[in-house]
């Protein structure tokens, strides 16, 4: 069951695990950032144990986080209401 | 001297002039090549596959191209319960058109006066190949990557294309199971025109959403 609901205040989680060895799905540019869930995508198996070939990998919901540009980057020169909107799984977010 | 016979001493043998070969871009037996090979070879060698099936499944690959999502679009424009089941159940929309989506999940963003939707893939080059064929080399960039999601605007411009501050730039990080097809605005002066007539207005440009589509 999804731990998140829409609209719902989210951080992703500001960790730095080496990769390699390890496979994330999590880009460098959205950790530690706040955002809000757009929707819930489904449970899918954990790309972090499917990259080592797990024969039952867990699932995991997946969620598309919508996040304001202006939040980001400090040099952004968009409109105000610019969003982007990414694929996280729920064990790189936490509730703010 | 015309430009015929200009082409003909080009082909002729000359000693004296010689010009450098162009290299071959398959020459290079990398390790993933050797590891493709033994793994093709092992399995039409232990009966599981044969080469003939292997061939089949490039041909099928190679048969997707952008021109099926600009049927879906078109059919989208025309009829508004097609668009209405494409944004709320894209695969079973997209099933009508023989495409199977597998177990990813297919999104539809419908571009409006208010908003304007780009999709990229930061971590690697996911695309909605059933509906599009391959990406494009620059979707696979890293400049393309790197720098839609920081500067949507500017890379948008580059491709010809100019979004007014008051609408909206979304862009979407397709980073796991999703896939996206962007439905563009029907554009002004097709009023007129019938499905079959707007399918070649729709490039696979502007289902990435990198363009919007004009007459």
């Amino acid at each position: 069951m999804p731990q998140f609901t829409v609209g719902e205040k989210v951080r992703v989680l500001s960790q730095w695990p080496p990769s390699p060895p390890i496979h994330c799905r999590t880009p460098y540019y959205i950790r530690g950032c706040s955002g809000i869930i757009e929707r819930y995508c489904g449970d899918f198996p954990n790309p972090e144990e499917l990259a080592f070939g797990r024969v039952e990998p867990r699932n995991l919901s997946l969620y598309r986080v919508r996040f304001k540009q202006r939040d980001l980057w400090d040099s952004y020169q968009g409109g105000l209401s610019d969003m982007i909107d990414i694929e996280i799984y729920e064990n790189w977010l936490e509730k703010i | 001297m015309t430009e015929t016979s200009d082409h003909e001493h080009l082909h002729q043998y000359d000693p004296g002039h010689e010009h450098p070969l162009q290299a071959d871009q398959d020459d290079s037996i990398t390790y993933f090549k050797v590891m493709e090979a033994a793994v093709r070879n092992l399995l039409i060698e232990k009966k599981l596959i044969t080469a003939e099936q292997i061939r089949e499944k490039i041909e099928q690959m190679d048969a997707r191209v952008p021109a099926n999502g600009a049927k879906i679009i078109a059919k989208s424009w025309v009829d508004l319960e097609f668009k209405r089941k494409l944004l709320a159940n894209p695969r079973k929309a997209i099933a009508e058109f023989g495409h199977d989506i597998g177990p990813l999940h297919l999104i539809v963003l419908e571009n409006t006066e208010k908003v304007h939707n780009v999709v990229v893939c930061t971590l690697c080059s996911c695309y909605p190949r059933w509906i599009l064929g391959l990406p494009p080399d620059w979707y696979k960039s890293r400049e393309y990557r790197s720098r839609v999601v920081r500067e949507p605007r500017e890379v948008l411009q580059e491709f010809g294309t100019n979004i007014s501050l008051d609408r909206e730039v979304r862009v979407h990080d397709s980073t796991a199971d999703m896939r996206y097809l962007v439905l563009p605005m029907r554009p002004k002066g097709s009023e007129g025109m019938t499905e079959d007539e707007l399918v070649p207005l729709i490039g696979r440009d502007a289902m990435i959403g990198v363009t919007e589509v004009t007459v």
